[in-house]
């Protein structure tokens, strides 16, 4: 799928440049793009470095464990195959947790940390994704967002009467998009077969 | 409401920063040995994303720049103009699951022209809010370790975009036409 996508847009984006008469913008896009990742990547480190030595300390202390514990119900639905005590589901709950509140640059190197140890459950081809970490991307992107904070302070910028107006609107449109992914995650899981 | 809620997202933080190495040390754990192991795994990690994140921006950088994303706003809004969805906001949705800050761009500027308070300034905050960056965080996550076969990842993020982006619409149609 993903190679479908990829070589779509690069396929489609330089026959449209070429039809527009100015293929030469391709060359450069490209190593702009190239440009910017590693300049993410590299802006990442900080951040994910600093996180995931404050998550080390919390595995330790044993509290991802007893965060696990407290929501076991829901988890043990959305992830049959991941052990309930297993570090993945404490690293997903902080994930989704710091997505809710809006914590975006926390939510990031939790999730990572998810996705290390649901690559530790990986009992298939190492390089081709489990049906829990499938659920994990679909729960992460979807997430029921409370406060959006960015759009808010923007709205602020541009001198909104009522900056937080759409705070009702948002949290109605991630718990539909949410709903919609745990159901549909759950169909294809069984389209696709059950690989972990 | 609101006022609770921000406050919780001040603290969040900090009181994490403050309660996790107090408990480990109360636990008997060797605080400062153990915050240098986890970090040195985050060095690891987000150097390992660079290959697939270069893949990813170098497509996508390359399908904006060359005007296809115009062609394919011009092929949808036919489709979606009946809708109630003006035809300004849909660059936008187009964009959202591509590039985060491209999306953030055009949120901005449709903000600045119409005003966040009129319809259209609603429905792409309410838009930005809601949807992710699921290109980005697909390459991201999955390149961090390895996985190159995504199975169905992207079709299920993408029909919950989708489907948050129809509920912005509705709901903002709804409460603010």
């Amino acid at each position: 799928m993903v190679n479908y996508v990829w070589l779509g847009m690069i396929v489609f984006g330089i026959l449209v440049a070429g039809a527009n008469g100015q293929v030469e913008v391709v060359t450069r896009a490209a190593l702009e793009g190239a440009d910017k990742a590693v300049k993410t990547s590299l802006n990442l480190i900080a951040i994910i470095t600093f996180w995931l030595g404050i998550m080390k300390l919390a595995e330790a202390a044993g509290l991802v464990r007893a965060l696990a514990r407290l929501v076991r119900p829901v988890t043990r639905f959305l992830f049959p195959g991941v052990p309930p005590n297993h570090p993945a589901m404490g690293a997903i709950i902080m994930n989704l947790s710091a997505n809710i509140l809006g914590l975006g640059n926390a939510a990031t190197p939790m999730g990572l940390i998810a996705m290390q140890e649901l690559q530790k459950l990986n009992r298939g081809d190492p390089r081709t994704a489990t049906s829990a970490m499938c659920t994990f991307l679909a729960l992460n992107t979807s997430c029921i967002t409370l406060i959006p904070t960015t759009i808010i302070g923007i709205r602020v910028m541009y001198g909104s009467t009522d900056p937080t107006a759409i705070v009702g609107t948002t949290i109605f449109a991630t718990a539909c998009g949410m709903t919609v992914a745990v159901i549909v995650d759950r169909m294809l899981r069984i389209f696709y077969g059950r690989q972990g | 409401m609101y006022e609770l809620i921000n406050e919780i997202s001040r603290w969040a933080i900090p009181l994490t920063l403050l309660l996790v190495p107090l408990i480990a040390m109360l636990r008997g754990v060797s605080v400062f040995e153990t915050f240098v192991e986890g970090a040195a795994e985050g060095f690891t990690t987000a150097i390992k994303t660079i290959p697939y994140l270069v893949a990813m921006l170098v497509a996508i950088s390359i399908f904006r720049a060359s005007g296809a994303m115009e062609v394919l706003v011009h092929v949808l809004s036919p489709i979606l103009d009946p809708l109630g969805f003006p035809p300004e906001v849909l660059p936008h949705a187009v964009m959202r699951p591509l590039s985060g800050g491209a999306a953030l761009g055009i949120a901005t500027d449709l903000i600045a022209t119409h005003g966040p308070d009129s319809f259209i300034g609603r429905l792409v905050s309410t838009m930005q809010g809601s949807t992710d960056t699921t290109f980005y965080v697909l390459t991201l996550y999955f390149g961090s370790v390895g996985i190159t076969r995504y199975r169905y990842a992207i079709i299920s993020g993408l029909a919950a975009d989708l489907t948050s982006l129809v509920a912005s619409v509705f709901i903002v149609n709804q409460l603010f036409r």
